[in-house]
């Protein structure tokens, strides 16, 4: 039996169900940009085995957790096999302890209440658990550029019509330009009307923090249309000035809005995996029902909660040391953030972001970004982000991520100064 | 003890305590619970009356959402034991209800899992981002601990956060243009991300069934195993061995038929073998144990119910290289792409639990926490019997499904909890052929179990 499927896989003949392929899951792009550019680094560590390559593609973080988390994980985790420490099903909302934390390191003066904050195992996951509430019957704006997750999602459920690779764009979903022209805040007034609008700030690629201002006209235009702005508020922790760190700092915003977040970057939990959603009360679909009960049924049946031990881990960040310690890791990417920044400027490109996220945004005019890519990892060893993986609007703009080992960045630095000059 | 755990006041699966505001101690040995009581907040089922005057997006509600009937079912459950407890705030309340582990987990598991945590402050111990389908000593472990010998390879295997989650990004895969059928009774998380992702019509009062949707009874009459000469052709079959609810094992002979029934209508049948570990008898743990199976099915399973992981989270899905949609693209193509964009991979710190659980010393101190389960698997059944009661299920899984005879399953769980303070699950929850059956779930100190038997031999000599 093993033998003749075998020959099966080999011929590439081989009995096939009736059962038709989603035809969403056709309309999706070949690649997923991040499975791409490690099928990339691969290839590249193929063909120069003594390269010392550097990451600054994938935003994946890089450094060690501080002892207050990791200890309170290893010792929850141990108590696990103790009458008094042994849990089973949590609440599929997270732990209430956790959720009140979040509240309250989070949403202290903006009234966000924990019956309203959803623990979870992350928010790229969070973003299909929203799709599968919405279904695929909405209409969704993205801002162009953006993480790609918001957009594939949205082909998956079958809201965004197909994808037709040289546009870079779906036929149903409504792109919103961000660029240096316009600040990186779109604009409103030539923006059609879209169910839900995605918007995420610090943003990323781009690493645009957008203002209270620029938040307050997507509010308004959200309220004026009836929609529902899903925002991603991941890289908060990053933002060094006084740039909102949620929506909900708006006034109106708790009718309109839907926030997403995540421990991923903000202490380095990109492995442990834990994440937040913030669903209002007050949040109502047009026929009077609360989105928040859908969120809530989607949680109950299609999730069982975030992993106990990241709860734990999680309410370890939001103590007082813990809070430290990760605002510790934040400035710690940022001043790389800067080290970055610093060399691009002073080799006369065109730079962007690096100052509320961990992302540096450099054009390079005229070129198409995957020849950027390409270019630099071929002769600096450096794997980064080609822009038009993020959207139409990305082309022409290259993504450095600030995620790395001091020395990484600064030898980075180095021999991307070499390179260019 | 960490902070959590101090904190962590919310009963396990008190998901009624979200929308319906209560705070509980979590147990001790001791069979009673102490009912802190808090405010209430009434359980948002239908429009609040306020929101009629209140701000309204204009975002269309979606229409599968509204189809659902009620809330998930155990949250249900979780409800009603709450409300128990705020009517009799002193009753030793027993759950015996919603199918969660109690043990604690052997310490083999949980000291790995304490070492990966304190790895992840060390700058050579530090993992960001995992492979998204699992770690490949993990995968590998998967592979040849459950599937040696039948033709599955490590990366046939994507590791997840348990099999709940895996079912509804399987759904996803499928898409809303899939017709699916499911045993009845069953696990509700089939019958309800079906619902969600679009694949069914309207719920049928008259029947209990949603529109699109095969129920294939399974019931003593035909030793819970579906009589496929009265099934239509569905694309997706849905298949629990050992049943959850009935705890029926099917033979290999039964699998034999339903593989064939599967290849003849060109289906899939996506097999959740959660409760394989079990199996007291010598029916097949794997669907791959049938020839053929790879080609036609999906095989899901978990480390909740082995290694009482029902909070760590962690399980795998297993699509074989052979399994193709009809135009030949592979399938687990497919759920690959799912698992990248909508999923990042279960918990590193979880995974280092589960390569420990597949140790030699891990898999024996699995199999002694699942022997004592069954145990009170044992203590269940006979204590039904020996009331005259034709009992089900208990030899094969750890839940054990009784028969009343005439009467309404809800009626019988709520009579048990009011007069017995004995949470069960009632059997129509699961399916119109559940009507008329409780499942008794034998996850619990054995302390408990003894005390709840001897409340059901009070309550039905």
């Amino acid at each position: 039996m093993v033998q003749a499927s075998l020959k099966a896989k080999r011929d590439g003949v081989g009995y096939r169900t009736k059962v038709p392929r989603n035809v969403n899951m056709e309309n999706l792009q070949n690649g997923y940009l991040f499975s791409e550019i490690s099928r990339c680094k691969l290839q590249h560590i193929e063909k120069f085995p003594n390269a010392k390559l550097i990451s600054l593609g994938v935003g994946d973080t890089t450094e060690p957790l501080p002892d207050i988390i990791a200890s309170s994980m290893a010792e929850y985790a141990l108590a696990l096999s103790t009458p008094e420490g042994y849990r089973g099903y949590g609440p599929e909302q997270g732990y209430e302890a956790l959720r009140k934390a979040i509240a309250e390191s989070f949403y202290k003066d903006i009234s966000v209440k924990d019956t309203e904050i959803f623990v979870t195992d992350g928010s790229q996951c969070d973003i299909t658990r929203l799709q599968l509430v919405l279904g695929a019957n909405v209409t969704i704006a993205v801002q162009d550029p953006s993480y790609p997750v918001y957009q594939d999602s949205s082909i998956i459920i079958g809201q965004a019509g197909n994808y037709k690779d040289e546009a870079l764009k779906c036929r149903n979903i409504e792109y919103m330009r961000c660029s240096p022209q316009n600040n990186f805040f779109p604009d409103l007034d030539t923006t059609s009307r879209a169910d839900i609008i995605f918007f995420c700030s610090p943003n990323n690629p781009t690493g645009h923090a957008a203002t209270r201002k620029q938040l307050e006209k997507l509010v308004e235009f959200a309220r004026n249309n009836g929609s529902i702005i899903i925002f991603d508020s991941a890289y908060a922790s990053y933002i060094m000035d006084d740039s909102p760190r949620s929506i909900f700092e708006i006034p109106g915003a708790r009718e309109v809005a839907i926030e997403v977040s995540s421990f991923s970057k903000l202490a380095g939990f990109t492995g442990v995996r834990l994440g937040w959603t913030v669903v209002p009360e007050e949040l109502l679909f047009s026929n009077g029902f609360p989105v928040r009960n859908d969120f809530d049924r989607i949680v109950c049946t299609c999730f069982s909660g975030a992993s106990n031990i990241a709860q734990a881990g999680g309410l370890a960040c939001l103590s007082s040391e813990g809070l430290k310690a990760t605002e510790s890791m934040v400035q710690y990417y940022m001043e790389n953030a800067r080290i970055l920044v610093d060399t691009f400027t002073s080799l006369g490109l065109e730079v962007y972001g690096g100052a509320n996220a961990p992302y540096v945004w450099v054009r390079f005019p005229g070129s198409k970004s995957w020849d950027v890519f390409s270019e630099i990892l071929e002769k600096t060893h450096i794997i980064t982000a080609p822009g038009s993986g993020f959207g139409a609007g990305g082309e022409e703009f290259l993504r450095i991520s600030a995620y790395g080992n001091r020395k990484c960045i600064l030898e980075a630095s180095r021999r991307l100064g070499s390179f260019f000059s | 003890m960490s902070l959590l755990q101090h904190l962590s006041t919310t009963i396990s699966s008190s998901s009624s305590a979200f929308l319906v505001h209560s705070n509980f101690n979590s147990r001790t040995k001791n069979v009673s619970l102490q009912a802190k009581r808090n405010s209430i907040f009434k359980c948002v089922a239908a429009v609040p009356k306020e929101s009629q005057t209140a701000y309204k997006t204009n975002v269309s509600r979606n229409g599968n959402l509204a189809k659902l009937q009620a809330g998930y079912l155990f949250p249900e459950i979780a409800r009603r034991r709450a409300a128990h407890l705020l009517k009799y705030p002193d009753a030793q309340v027993i759950s015996l209800g919603i199918g969660d582990t109690t043990e604690p987990i052997p310490e083999v598991i949980t000291s790995a899992m304490r070492k990966r945590s304190q790895e992840l402050s060390t700058l050579e111990g530090y993992s960001g981002y995992g492979a998204e389908q699992g770690e490949k000593s993990l995968r590998a472990a998967i592979a040849s601990t459950f599937y040696t010998n039948l033709g599955i390879e490590d990366d046939d295997i994507f590791v997840s956060d348990g099999a709940k989650c895996d079912i509804s990004r399987l759904q996803v895969v499928f898409g809303a243009d899939v017709t699916m059928a499911v045993q009845d009774p069953s696990y509700p998380a089939y019958v309800d991300s079906s619902v969600i992702m679009g694949q069914t019509g309207q719920f049928r009062k008259d029947v209990l069934k949603f529109e699109s949707i095969e129920y294939m009874k399974c019931t003593p009459e035909n030793g819970f195993f579906p009589d496929l000469s009265g099934v239509c052709r569905t694309d997706i079959i849905f298949f629990c061995s050992p049943n959850n609810p009935t705890g029926a094992a099917a033979t290999r002979e039964q699998l034999t038929q339903l593989v064939k029934f599967a290849k003849d209508n060109g289906s899939i049948i996506v097999y959740d073998s959660a409760y394989a570990m079990y199996m007291s008898e010598d029916n097949p743990r794997s669907i791959f144990e049938i020839p053929g199976a790879k080609e036609v099915a999906i095989e899901t399973s978990s480390f909740s119910k082995y290694a009482g992981f029902t909070g760590v989270r962690l399980g795998w899905t297993v699509v074989p290289k052979e399994l193709l949609f009809s135009d030949g693209f592979p399938v687990a193509k497919d759920f690959s792409r799912i698992v990248c964009t909508c999923f990042n991979g279960a918990s590193n710190i979880a995974q280092a639990g589960g390569l420990a659980c597949l140790s030699p010393e891990g898999l024996k101190a699995m199999h002694e926490v699942i022997g004592f389960y069954k145990e009170n698997t044992d203590i269940i059944v006979e204590t039904f019997n020996s009331l005259g009661f034709n009992v089900y299920g208990g030899k094969n899984a750890p839940y054990v499904w009784v028969h009343f005879p005439g009467q309404s399953s809800w009626d019988v769980f709520s009579e048990i909890l009011e007069k017995t303070h004995v949470v069960t699950t009632p059997g129509s929850g699961f399916g119109p052929a559940g009507e008329g059956f409780v499942r008794v779930s034998a996850f619990g100190y054995r302390s408990n179990i003894l005390e709840a038997c001897k409340r059901f031999k009070q309550l039905y000599k």
